[in-house]
């Protein structure tokens, strides 16, 4: 018999792309030897057990809460030889497991815009909130934030405010044309920092940069199962960045956004729309917006920066399958030694590590990250996500930024950073 | 020699068998079953697992319907634990009369078989991969059944009720004098002892090999045709209720969903010899085919196991011989009284699993008349013991036990000492725990019966990861000795393979490829001394199997 759920939409969670994929799976166990969740708690069976192999036994219910420990970070489709999309498989059966009882504090967390709104006009004010230990003692006693878990920390001013404002300070005409960048809410309200550096460096490079006002890829809401919520708010995305202009490149400094919006509304919610395809095509991630510039002899050189930096590879960049090209980008800047951590995950995959329930996994996870960039670092670690920053920042004390920070330097564009 | 007796002797295991003895010990004769293998080894192991509704029938064979209407309920209910009530559609493919639809709903109300019109919307709701060509979807009572799951229940309730059951005895002979049964000749294929059991009524339910049995008592020419058909098991369920063509009934044209597979079935040759059934690859191709026409993508889904199976059709001189397909499914009681002048004899042959208890009463009943003393029956009353809490099998059972033993705090660090939930067969989720109380309560099981009873080895793998691991807990356990393990699982893997060859395309080869490699290049399996099968644990008719049992050996496989 079928199930209400399939009835409620998510039938496609259970019959296409993902579910077919695991008739691939051959139970080699190599997304289990990479699953960073699953080397430091029994409390997740692993992704061969709960992705390709739970899923024979599901018949579209829900049966085993165990599989809301994975993390989402999505290093088992990555690493699968035989192309199991073990990871959306997961997200699919989380969906179908919170449809109808969603917990109050997943329906908040996912709102990052709101969270945004809400913070910016009071910014000081809202980042001392969130410093005071017994309020985050009954936030986590309410809502299930962990006390200890990063937050992110407001501004003053949101980079859309910002950039309405800025003339580029440019020396040359825009002569390599229009191109639209993508901020995403925390580029918007937490990162404005990093968002300037990044339209800064496009129009240094000789582009027209356009910001048409948009909002969140509900990202968030995707990866705690709330699919309809993150269907609105992709697709909204999708017409926003559609009304800069047809055909122009969309570059974003927010590595999971990017991965949303070419690979995981589609894959994981079914998203079939014409939109999302046609933005999913042309959004890319700035670092390998720059590599692919220099593969074609027009980045200019960059200026030398004496300094030896840790660096973490985020799983939801990696996931895009794209390599890692801030490494590639920042080893065009002379003088530099960037150094990855090597690890699948740092813990906080999202809205994954400030669960309560779900804090000491993450923290696990995160260590081997937060020990290499402790070991030797000039007084900052880089990082291309958002919330992989604040979960570094938090766990590390160390300052986190993009990679673009770096380039935005080797562009004489600010000071060089030297060792601290 | 060992001497028993017993008032009626059942020969046969299959769920014809299993159920006739249920039903005489219910009646309360002195019963003993013998079967020369495992129970429910032969065809009663080798279908497809559905729980007919009846509505297969309801235009070719009125009469069957109803039965099939009237045995789903009754079996669904005294055999919970192996029935799954999936529900079942009858699709019109593109292509197909849809008019045959209107004969089908009429004869499914002449026959009172439940089926109802559905919207075609709501057939694709419920099945997002079905083809959406069709034309026509009626709602049925489908269900799937567990044949091996539902022989040993019949089989606990027929001891339960004071029967003996004798697995791995070969009948030898059967004596009559006076034109009457006397005693039927047995040897214990495990441990070399003849047995003759004194009896006065011996039931003959050897199914494919009923001619043969009835021979031994002097009653010639009962011509059971083994109608060879063969099914092939997808990876996983493609559709989760049952999907059957509205069609007159061919070759492909039903998807069953049992246990974490689903079957497309089946074809319809004559055989020659049941111990020896083909699986050809023209059939193979047939079923992917048929199975494309249902669900779109069908082939390009993963096939994990091939078989053949023997349906026991009695010969109708009405139909020609080599048209198995329609022959009566309807079932046939041979009195030999009658039919040959020996008493105390009668065979049951033909007939569905889903009317299993049907054809025991019916049989049992023409017994206790030859007896004298028509008692009625009572098999419909009583779940059978491993039944008793009523609830029917689902899919997610295993999932949500495993769930269950899932380890807990902040962590979730395991001991060394908590071994139990490990996954033993990955592919149909059987812990250790499962297969420890498994061995401790068979004795006398090895690896094919811990499939049967646990499903390992039926998976994705194909026991290229579970196999090894049963082999080391099983000598842990003190099953067996390593020699007689390693020997054991090779020739567990050689079974394996029997129905790995025919489906040999897309991610099952490079499955096998990786067995292989664990197997042969890892371990250097074939090269390792073992001792010699025992006979025992032989299949009847795969005696050429046992002795160069290898994981690679082509001949064996096929």
């Amino acid at each position: 018999m079928s199930t209400p759920i399939a009835a409620a939409g998510l039938g496609f969670a259970g019959h296409e792309l993902a579910r077919a994929s695991l008739d691939q799976c051959l139970k080699c166990t190599i997304c289990e030897t990479q699953c960073p969740v699953a080397r430091v708690t029994d409390l997740y069976p692993g992704p061969k057990f709960i992705g390709p192999q739970a899923e024979r036994f599901r018949h579209g219910q829900s049966v085993d809460h165990s599989l809301d420990y994975c993390s989402s970070c999505g290093t088992c489709t990555l690493v699968c030889p035989q192309g199991v999309q073990i990871a959306e498989m997961i997200s699919q059966g989380r969906a179908v497991m919170k449809a109808g009882h969603m917990p109050l504090r997943d329906k908040l967390i996912s709102q990052t815009v709101l969270m945004g709104k809400a913070m910016t006009p009071v910014a000081p004010l809202a980042n001392a909130a969130l410093g005071i230990k017994p309020l985050r003692v009954v936030v986590e006693a309410t809502f299930g934030i962990h006390r200890n878990a990063p937050m992110p920390h407001a501004q003053s001013q949101s980079f859309e405010a910002w950039f309405k404002k800025h003339r580029p300070a440019r020396t040359t005409e825009a002569t390599r044309g229009k191109v639209v960048f993508f901020h995403g809410c925390a580029g918007n309200y937490f990162e404005v920092a990093t968002s300037k550096y990044a339209v800064e460096v496009l129009e240094h490079l000789g582009y027209e940069v356009l910001v048409p006002s948009h909002g969140c890829c509900g990202l968030a809401q995707q990866s705690n199962g709330l699919f309809d919520g993150a269907t609105h708010d992709v697709l909204k995305l999708c017409d926003d960045l559609r009304s800069a202009g047809k055909g122009l490149t969309i570059v974003s400094a927010s590595g999971s956004c990017t991965g949303m919006l070419k690979h995981e509304a589609h894959e994981i919610m079914g998203v079939k729309d014409e939109r999302l395809a046609d933005v999913g095509s042309r959004i890319v991630d700035i670092m390998e917006f720059l590599w692919t510039l220099h593969q074609a002899g027009e980045l200019p050189e960059f200026a030398p920066i004496n300094l030896s930096v840790p660096y973490h590879a985020p799983c939801q960049l990696k996931g895009q399958r794209m390599g890692m090209p801030a490494l590639d980008v920042l080893g065009l800047i002379p003088g530099l030694t960037v150094r990855e951590s090597g690890q699948p995950c740092c813990g906080i995959a999202g809205t994954y590590g400030l669960k309560k329930e779900k804090y000491a996994v993450a923290q696990a996870v995160g260590k081997p990250v937060f020990d290499h960039m402790l070991k030797d670092n000039p007084g900052f670690g880089l990082c291309d996500t958002e919330t992989c920053r604040w979960q570094i920042g938090k766990s590390t004390g160390l300052r986190m930024e993009h990679p673009i920070y770096l380039v935005h330097q080797a562009l004489g564009l600010s000071p060089v950073s030297t060792a601290a | 020699m060992r001497k028993l007796s017993a008032e009626v002797v059942v020969i046969g295991g299959g769920a014809t068998g299993v159920g006739v003895a249920r039903d005489a010990a219910m009646r309360g004769y002195s019963t003993i079953l013998v079967e020369r293998a495992d129970l429910a080894q032969g065809t009663t192991g080798r279908f497809h697992g559905l729980l007919h509704s009846g509505g297969r029938y309801v235009v070719s064979d009125p009469e069957s319907a109803t039965e099939c209407a009237e045995e789903n309920a009754i079996v669904s209910r005294i055999h919970a634990d192996a029935v799954e009530r999936t529900g079942g559609l009858f699709v019109c493919a593109p292509g197909d009369d849809p008019g045959f639809a209107d004969k089908f709903l009429a004869g499914a109300s002449a026959q009172k078989v439940p089926a109802q019109e559905i919207t075609l919307s709501e057939a694709l709701r419920r099945e997002p991969r079905l083809n959406p060509g069709i034309t026509r979807a009626i709602e049925v009572q489908d269900g799937t059944v567990d044949g091996w799951r539902m022989v040993w229940g019949a089989a606990e309730s027929a001891k339960a009720h004071g029967a003996t059951v004798l697995t791995y005895h070969d009948v030898t002979a059967i004596q009559v004098e006076d034109g009457h049964t006397q005693a039927v000749f047995c040897h214990n294929r495990k441990t070399g002892e003849d047995v003759t059991i004194d009896c006065g009524f011996v039931v003959n339910a050897a199914g494919p090999w009923a001619g043969h049995v009835a021979a031994m008592a002097g009653c010639h020419d009962v011509e059971v045709v083994p109608g060879r058909g063969i099914m092939v098991a997808m990876n996983h369920r493609l559709v989760n209720t049952v999907i059957n063509r509205c069609i007159y009934p061919s070759d492909g044209d039903i998807l069953v969903p049992v246990h974490t597979v689903c079957i497309i079935g089946t074809t319809d040759h004559p055989a020659d010899d049941p111990d020896h059934l083909e699986i050809p690859a023209d059939e193979v191709q047939q079923m992917l085919s048929a199975g494309e026409v249902l669900i779109p993508g069908f082939r390009q889904s993963r096939a994990v196991h091939a078989w053949a199976g023997a349906r026991p059709l009695v010969k109708d001189h009405r139909v020609s011989a080599s048209d198995t397909r329609h022959m009566s499914r309807g079932m046939a009681i041979l009195d030999h009284d009658a039919r040959d002048g020996v008493k105390g004899m009668v065979t049951i042959a033909g007939g569905k699993l889903t009317t299993y208890r049907l054809m025991a009463k019916n049989t049992v009943d023409l017994v206790s008349e030859q007896l004298g003393d028509n008692r009625p029956c009572t098999t419909d009353q009583e779940p059978v013991p491993t039944a008793t809490s009523g609830i029917n099998y689902t899919i997610t059972h295993r999932l949500a036990d495993r769930e269950a033993e899932r380890p807990t705090g902040p962590l979730g660090q395991q001991t060394p000492n908590d071994l139990g939930h490990q996954v033993v067969c990955e592919c149909e989720l059987v812990s250790r725990g499962m297969l420890v109380d498994t061995i401790a309560a068979h004795p006398d099981a090895q690896f094919d019966d811990w499939r049967r009873l646990l499903r390992i080895g039926m998976g994705p793998c194909q026991g290229g990861f579970c196999a090894l691991r049963t082999t080391g807990i099983a000598v842990e356990r003190k099953a067996m000795d390593a020699a007689a393990a390693t020997a054991l699982m090779r020739l567990f893997i050689a079974h394996r393979w029997i129905g790995l060859w025919p489906i040999l395309f897309g991610a099952q080869v490079r499955q096998t490829v990786l067995d292989s490699w664990i197997f042969s290049g890892l371990l250097d399996l074939d090269s390792v001394p073992v001792p010699a099968v025992p006979p025992a644990f032989t299949p009847p008719g795969e005696a050429a199997a046992a002795k160069t049992a290898t994981a690679t050996d082509k001949e064996v496989a096929r």
